[in-house]
């Protein structure tokens, strides 16, 4: 099987460029061998669009979903004097 | 505190008695969406405060109070990544030992497996947030990771750390680091397809 052959038919090796591609950059003859891959495999192009969406949402939402959380006020107390403790100490 | 303590504090535009107030919750908050071990976090949070302390003479003013406490429980979660993925190599076992030898790919053709074949979710096209359901079980995917694979994900993918930082800090070589970023994605994808389908 020639090299373009075998990335033509590899979603393992599609899969890893899509990834590399988002964060670095990819070979130019890497380029190449990926989009042939695209165009005859829908389902790595699913793929695709799915990591470009969970990367988007990590950057965006996953910190927002913590922000109703807080310490309680006993413990941020205690922590509050232990501060003043050490600062006085100084 | 000494007059000394006193003229620091106000040149330097720290208040430290009032950190607890208006830094405490950001700070928490911060250590959780990284760590997810609540009772851990709040340990780090004091922590942090306390290290503040002692570094109060570093602290020039060239950044805010915030942003110079945030670095340093930054430091403090890398320090706990790089203890919890320390002696893990990517094919050690581990008990995420599931989730690292799922086979995803035909090992002789590289095709999908079928059973891992990825399919639309739905949601792929709506250009506004994503369902707080969806988010939810991202979340509760990432959780599942092994150790040093969420270190990985999270530094580059939350925080933006460029690769070589990262490589460093968590002392992998460029090409572990690629094998876990593909790894790490094509599992959390899958869980993603099969909580949500």
């Amino acid at each position: 099987m020639g090299p373009i052959k075998k990335i033509a038919y590899n979603c393992r090796k599609a899969t890893f460029l899509i990834e590399k591609q988002q964060i670095s950059s990819i070979t130019l003859r890497e380029k190449i061998e990926l989009k042939i891959h695209l165009a005859g495999c829908s389902i790595c192009k699913i793929f695709q669009t799915q990591s470009i969406l969970i990367n988007k949402m990590v950057g965006k939402h996953l910190a927002d979903q913590h922000k109703d959380l807080i310490l309680d006020n006993d413990f941020k107390d205690q922590m509050q004097q232990k501060i003043n403790e050490k600062l006085h100490k100084n | 505190m000494t007059s000394n303590t006193v003229a620091f504090v106000k040149e330097n535009t720290t208040d430290p008695e009032n950190w607890v107030e208006n830094y405490a919750d950001y700070l928490f908050r911060y250590a959780v969406t990284r760590l997810n071990d609540p009772e851990q976090c709040r340990d780090l949070v004091q922590e942090t405060f306390l290290a503040g302390l002692e570094k109060l003479g570093g602290f020039k003013g060239a950044s805010s109070e915030k942003t110079w406490l945030t670095s340093i429980l930054k430091n403090k979660i890398i320090d706990i990544y790089r203890k919890k993925s320390s002696g893990l190599s990517i094919n050690s076992e581990t008990e995420d030992a599931d989730y690292e030898q799922q086979d995803f790919f035909d090992a002789a053709d590289g095709h999908w497996n079928v059973r891992h074949q990825p399919r639309e979710f739905g949601v792929e096209y709506q250009d506004h947030l994503v369902s707080k359901e969806f988010q939810g079980i991202l979340q509760q995917c990432m959780q599942k990771l092994p150790a040093l694979w969420f270190a990985v994900f999270s530094m580059k993918h939350l925080d933006e750390e460029a690769t070589e930082f990262i490589c460093t800090e968590l002392k992998l070589s460029a090409s572990n680091f690629w094998v876990i970023i593909h790894r790490t994605k094509v599992s959390l994808r899958s869980c993603l397809q099969k909580n949500w389908l």
